[in-house]
């Protein structure tokens, strides 16, 4: 139970939840109506008066082909970087558990992609797969492979979800860390003394243990590759070459402010906040009940 | 079932040796308790039996075979550890049949195996359906038995199973484990730092101080004939009293110093005159006679019911002396007691290094 704190003022409280109220207020519900109240509307082309045309806007979107094209798009960027950054970190973290020895500089080397920006992680990769003068792409170059994701559309794809896995592997490192050290070595004896091998030991014992942190990821890793990688496609491919890495949250900016189509983009956005929505639901309930054993 | 020799075996962590060479053959079937206080390195040695730490100096085998270098899984060994270590997401019966799946052994023959071990052990079938979390302590304990069982290996291993449990329900899983082991005649290894369970449970004993083996042998020739003053202070409740004291001018008496002598059972081979030396009286082989030449201040009474144990300071100097009355003694502090101990119940330790003399 947590302690109940009891105000003489009765004022002091709400001086106290002010602050967090008013940011919540002008940097989210305001936003957010506004977002909610663009899209039944539809503006003339010069942008000097609106429309109110209930869901057409919606019904809009959903008809588009394009944005058909990027729903896909953005189920194939969040599910291959969602498990490439959550398998790299699994891996990490497994071999980390095993460090003795200067085990405290390791992860501090593996933690410090997580505090570098977006915008910066995808420039990073940019510049090493430049196709002119990229240290990866020239070394592919030499391997025989013609790298060139200006071009290519699933080489971009591959460049911006490595950019944006790399970035979100520490997070998941962190985590998985946790729990591997929160599992009791007797565990791990006595499956070795019922005769199971390093490998069986990990997807018989260890994997499942680790399954609440897993989903945890899994959910936090989702909304990630949904939102928060914005920077990176922006940086690295602008979404293009012809759309092909331009997924929902990309789109909702482009359509937006690149083509003016304040209410379309409108409802994109509160199609992505429907999204979020869903997935916070879901994974606050699932937390609640717990993955239990 | 098989024996289990360790021959010198050693452990050091980097410069800091923690085992200093342990000897002992266990016999099959045999049920050897490894006793000694915290930090003695009982667990350790256990430990490098399971093969779960390196062996750094030595040799141990199981049957015919040296171990050394082989892992947990091909030594043939089952072990209970301290906190169970049950796989908190498996039933009781996936974690029973964990070992025998890895093995490959036949779905039928793992079911009939882990329902005999589960009968044996009074899990019933909703038991067996169960999550480690939603049993009791004792049931636990029971479940990490029957995970040993139903492996049939050559040697248990048993980490302090018991120091998680309550007083009472340590008590009632001592003697389960003592039948079991019984019934099973699986050459047993068994770790403990209570002394009641070392004495209880094993067929000998061996006594583990800061790494070094102070005595190997049967309880009852620790009782009787404790080889240093560590097993004698160690093994026996209340403690064996142990007084400083010196090798009388005849060599074949020895001195309390407050000027009470006793003779020594064993003669005068160790007796140079004047050396000094331990001298140890257990609680319970003081006997009370009007005639006998020590003389105790009563200072404190314990009432047990069935014994009476009183502390008193001894002869002139005081020295504090617990002695075990049977039955309820009604005595008072203050009073003075007249004591004789029978000259075959008194233990001589060498005072520099704690050895038994005789």
């Amino acid at each position: 139970m947590l302690k109940r704190v009891t105000f003489r003022n009765s004022w002091l409280p709400y001086l106290l939840v002010g602050p967090q109220i008013i940011i919540t207020l002008v940097f989210f519900i305001w936003p957010a109506s506004q977002a909610l109240f663009q899209s039944v509307l539809i503006e003339d082309a010069f942008g000097l008066s609106s429309e109110f045309v209930w869901f057409d806007n919606f019904a809009d979107v959903f008809g588009d082909p394009s944005y058909l094209a990027s729903l896909q798009t953005t189920a194939v960027f969040s599910i291959a970087t969602t498990a490439l950054s959550l398998s790299t970190a699994l891996l990490l973290a497994v071999m980390a558990d095993r460090v003795i020895k200067g085990a405290s500089a390791y992860k501090m080397a593996l933690l410090l992609p997580y505090a570098v920006a977006p915008a910066v992680a995808g420039v990073l990769w940019l510049f090493m797969f430049n196709p002119a003068n990229g240290i990866l792409a020239l070394t592919l170059k030499g391997l025989g492979y013609d790298w060139n994701h200006i071009l290519n559309g699933g080489e971009a794809m591959l460049l911006v979800v490595i950019a944006a896995a790399w970035k979100q592997v520490a997070y998941n490192f962190l985590f998985f860390l946790a729990g591997l050290q929160a599992i009791p070595k007797s565990l791990i004896e006595a499956a070795a003394i019922d005769g199971a091998g390093p490998a069986k030991r990990f997807w018989t014992i260890i994997f499942p243990l680790l399954t609440p942190t897993t989903f945890f990821l899994l959910v936090v890793n989702v909304v990630y590759a949904f939102f928060d990688t914005f920077g990176i496609i922006h940086a690295v491919t602008g979404g293009g070459p012809y759309q092909s890495t331009e997924i929902l949250v990309y789109k909702v900016y482009s359509d937006g402010f690149v083509g003016l189509d304040l209410g379309g983009s409108s409802a994109q956005s509160v199609v992505l906040m429907a999204i979020v929505i869903a997935l916070t639901i879901f994974q606050f309930r699932y937390i609640e009940r717990r993955v239990e054993y | 079932m098989a024996e289990v020799s360790l021959r010198d075996v050693r452990k050091s962590y980097g410069d800091t040796a923690v085992i200093h060479g342990v000897d002992c053959a266990i016999a099959d079937g045999e049920f050897l308790v490894v006793v000694g206080p915290s930090g003695c390195g009982k667990s350790t040695l256990l430990r490098m039996i399971a093969g779960l730490e390196v062996i750094t100096g030595g040799e141990v085998s199981i049957g015919d075979r040296v171990v050394n270098e082989l892992e947990p899984a091909e030594r043939d060994i089952a072990m209970v550890f301290q906190n169970y270590a049950l796989y908190p997401h498996m039933t009781v019966f996936d974690n029973m049949a964990y070992g025998l799946k890895i093995r490959k052994i036949p779905k039928a023959e793992i079911d009939t195996r882990v329902r005999k071990a589960a009968a044996i052990l009074e899990l019933d079938d909703d038991m067996l359906r169960r999550k480690p979390r939603q049993l009791s302590g004792g049931q636990r304990q029971r479940v990490a038995m029957g995970r040993a069982i139903v492996r049939e290996p050559s040697v248990f291993l048993f980490d302090e199973p018991l120091s998680n449990l309550d007083a009472k329900l340590r008590v009632q899983m001592r003697i389960e484990i003592k039948k079991l082991q019984e019934t099973l005649g699986i050459t047993s290894v068994y770790v403990t730092h209570d002394q009641v369970e070392a004495m209880t449970l094993g067929h000998r004993l061996l006594v583990l101080n800061a790494g070094n083996v102070e005595q190997l042998g049967t309880p009852i020739t620790l009782y009787e004939r404790p080889a240093s003053t560590f097993v004698a202070g160690f093994i026996g409740s209340p403690a064996m009293n142990l007084m400083p004291a010196a090798i009388g001018v005849d060599g074949a008496s020895v001195a309390l110093p407050g000027g009470v002598a006793f003779t020594l059972a064993f003669g005068a081979q160790n007796g140079e005159p004047g050396r000094p030396v331990t001298l140890g009286v257990r609680p319970e082989h003081f006997e009370v006679d009007d005639s006998g030449a020590i003389t105790l201040t009563v200072t404190l009474v314990e009432q047990l019911g069935a014994d009476t144990i009183v502390h008193g300071a001894l002869g002139a100097d005081e020295f504090d002396v617990t002695i075990r009355m049977r039955g309820v003694v009604t005595i008072a502090p203050g009073e003075k007691l007249s004591l004789t101990v029978p000259s075959e119940h008194i233990h001589v330790f060498d005072r520099e290094t704690g050895k038994r003399l005789g």
